[in-house]
């Protein structure tokens, strides 16, 4: 190896290929955000609403205790889904109202198990935060997660 | 200590001791909350404990990284540092900005997206860091003599620091939040990280083992092809399930495989490496870091990394115990033990203790890596049971997290373990002044 595979030639093996790779990455990518746009979440509308609501959930760090399409921490139950699960997806009211109901009822202080503390957010906010998982839950993942439990 | 400039890496590491310490007090306090789970829920709940615990490993791996690149450049390039000055004002503002986080997290201030929740000062606060550090370690390097670790350190370094722009990019759709924040999160750990170890791994067996620069620096530019090739389009395992195109499903299974083949090629160079040297180096704590190090990563990144990455896997594991069961061992394995191994391999010379062989430190590393090894275990026990309860049969989350207990109270029992290990290495690294066990008579004396 050590007669073909010089110093050199290893260093520009290196430099040559990642830039390849880079290239290609950088090309999916691009391929792949007009998907997310134009087909993966263009099963409902980004409204106002639904980007108030993404604030709403970054703002109280849901993300550290759930995971959102499997991302997050695993605390907490998975959220992607919990429209469907709730069999709320597609009634906005209801939607809100299962959401809010929930959440007015943490934290349960229930001895031995896990507690949701209490967020300070508006009607309009939850409202948000609502409509936000909607969103969320109609993305095209593929079909992920496998059922509804998450 | 060949340059007095070198000295700035023992602020660094200092620094990044201290948030070793609250990082895993953090971790510990998160798995006791798993056990008994009303523990400070409304003082103190479990997202903001969560922020502290993988912020403050994130801070303290890089101020590491930075301490080190301030170590070995100097030696690299045959000269002292462009800017004493420059780098310690570089610390005050990571400090300062660190401090900041996690007040600002205590008392409810924060982003929410994973990782990247420092409040919008702070992230710029790093940036200015970063565009401190990248001209005072540039210029020192195009001043001084070019070798293949320090032209590996510099782009690693470089590289991450650029794509921490990706920290401010946060689109109002989800899915193109997610595909964004996997350029900062991804291409951090399973690329441009990567460079930095190798890069650090290189200098350490260059100065450790003896072995000819030539060997080693020929190794480390195959190690980073191969970390690079695979990582890059590795990406796509990430890619499966958050809005973005099935054909990442195969392009994500067949890259991240590759990708265990950049960590077993360090691993292998560490032992080769050791194997090859003649040079008996004192500071066998140092050595065992390095080795082990490398041998982690390999079963952590590698070998746990692999067990879900495939998509027919990953399918149902995606989001389980196994996530946190590979997370917890691949940092473990590539980052943290790869930074205690250059503290302890630069902390006697900064002290001027050397030379060294710190049995203390050793007993650290087997109780630090005993207790992550065993915490993966019951994580991987624990998520492959959650896999089959929840992913296939169906059962509700907390149903079935009901039925984990027995699995996180042992994780909780080995956090202790690092717990423990981790105060034990900080003790050897700032209190013990001298050899606790004497050498015995050396039969071949080593050069």
């Amino acid at each position: 190896m050590s007669e073909i595979l010089t110093k050199s030639r290893a260093r520009n093996v290196f430099y040559g290929g990642s830039i390849f790779f880079v290239v290609v990455f950088v090309a999916l990518t691009a391929q792949s955000h007009r998907h997310i746009v134009d087909k993966a979440t263009a099963g409902m509308p980004l409204t106002e609403e639904v980007r108030l609501g993404k604030h709403v959930w970054e703002r109280n760090s849901c993300i550290n205790c759930h995971t959102l399409h499997g991302e997050g921490a695993y605390f907490a139950p998975e959220v992607g889904n919990v429209m469907t699960r709730w069999g709320v997806l597609d009634d906005p009211e209801l939607a809100y109202e299962m959401l809010d109901g929930w959440m007015q009822a943490q934290p349960s202080g229930i001895e031995g198990r896990r507690q949701m503390p209490h967020f300070e957010i508006t009607e309009e906010e939850m409202r948000a935060l609502a409509e936000f998982l909607r969103w969320a839950d109609q993305t095209d993942t593929q079909n992920w997660p496998p059922n509804d439990a998450g | 200590m060949k340059y007095q400039s070198q000295k700035v890496a023992y602020a660094y590491f200092l620094v990044a001791m201290a948030l070793f310490g609250i990082q895993v007090l953090g971790g510990l306090l998160l798995g006791w909350i798993y056990v008994s789970p009303n523990t400070l829920s409304e003082a103190l709940p479990f997202n903001i404990v969560r922020m502290i615990h993988t912020n403050a490993l994130i801070v303290w791996l890089l101020l590491g990284f930075f301490g080190a690149a301030y170590y070995l450049v100097p030696e690299e390039s045959e000269r002292e540092i462009f800017s004493v000055k420059l780098a310690y004002i570089q610390l005050a503002i990571l400090v300062v900005g660190t401090l900041g986080a996690v007040g600002s997290y205590l008392v409810g201030i924060h982003g929410g997206r994973e990782f990247l929740e420092q409040p919008l000062w702070v992230k710029f606060g790093i940036l200015v860091a970063a565009v401190i550090f990248l001209a005072n370690v540039s210029l020192t390097f195009l001043a001084g003599r070019k070798t293949a670790i320090t032209n590996i350190l510099m782009m690693g370094l470089w590289l991450l620091c650029l794509l921490w722009v990706f920290a401010f990019i946060n689109p109002d759709n989800l899915s193109l939040d997610k595909m964004y924040w996997w350029m900062v999160v991804h291409l951090w750990v399973e690329a441009t990280w990567e460079l930095v170890m190798a890069a650090i791994l290189g200098f350490l067996m260059l100065k450790l083992t003896g072995v000819d620069r030539e060997v080693i620096e020929k190794w480390l530019y195959v190690i980073v092809a191969t970390a690079l090739f695979s990582g890059i389009l590795g990406t796509g395992h990430h890619f499966y399930w958050i809005g973005t195109p099935g054909y990442w499903q195969w392009i994500g299974s067949v890259f991240s495989t590759f990708e265990v083949v950049p960590f077993f090629a360090m691993m292998s160079f560490a032992f080769v490496m050791v194997w090859k040297g003649r040079k008996n180096h004192p500071n066998k704590a140092a050595l065992l870091w390095s080795l082990g190090s490398s041998t982690v990563a390999f079963f952590g990144a590698g070998v746990w990394g692999f067990l879900h990455t495939l998509h027919g896997v990953n399918f149902y594991t995606h989001g389980t115990q196994i996530t946190a069961a590979h997370g917890h061992l691949a940092f473990y394995g590539a980052y943290v033990a790869l930074n205690l191994a250059m503290f302890t391999y630069a902390m006697p010379v900064l002290r001027n203790r050397a030379p060294y062989n710190q049995v203390l430190n050793m007993a650290s590393f087997w109780l630090m890596t005993g207790g992550m090894a065993f915490m993966t275990f019951t994580l991987t026990f624990a998520g492959t049971i959650q896999t089959h309860m929840q992913r296939i049969v169906g059962d509700y989350y907390m149903d079935v997290q009901d039925q984990l207990g027995l699995f996180y109270l042992m994780r909780f029992g080995s956090g202790v373990a690092v717990v423990l290990g981790a105060l034990l290495f900080i003790y050897s690294m700032l209190v013990v002044r001298r050899e606790v066990v004497q050498p015995g008579p050396v039969a071949v004396p080593g050069e």
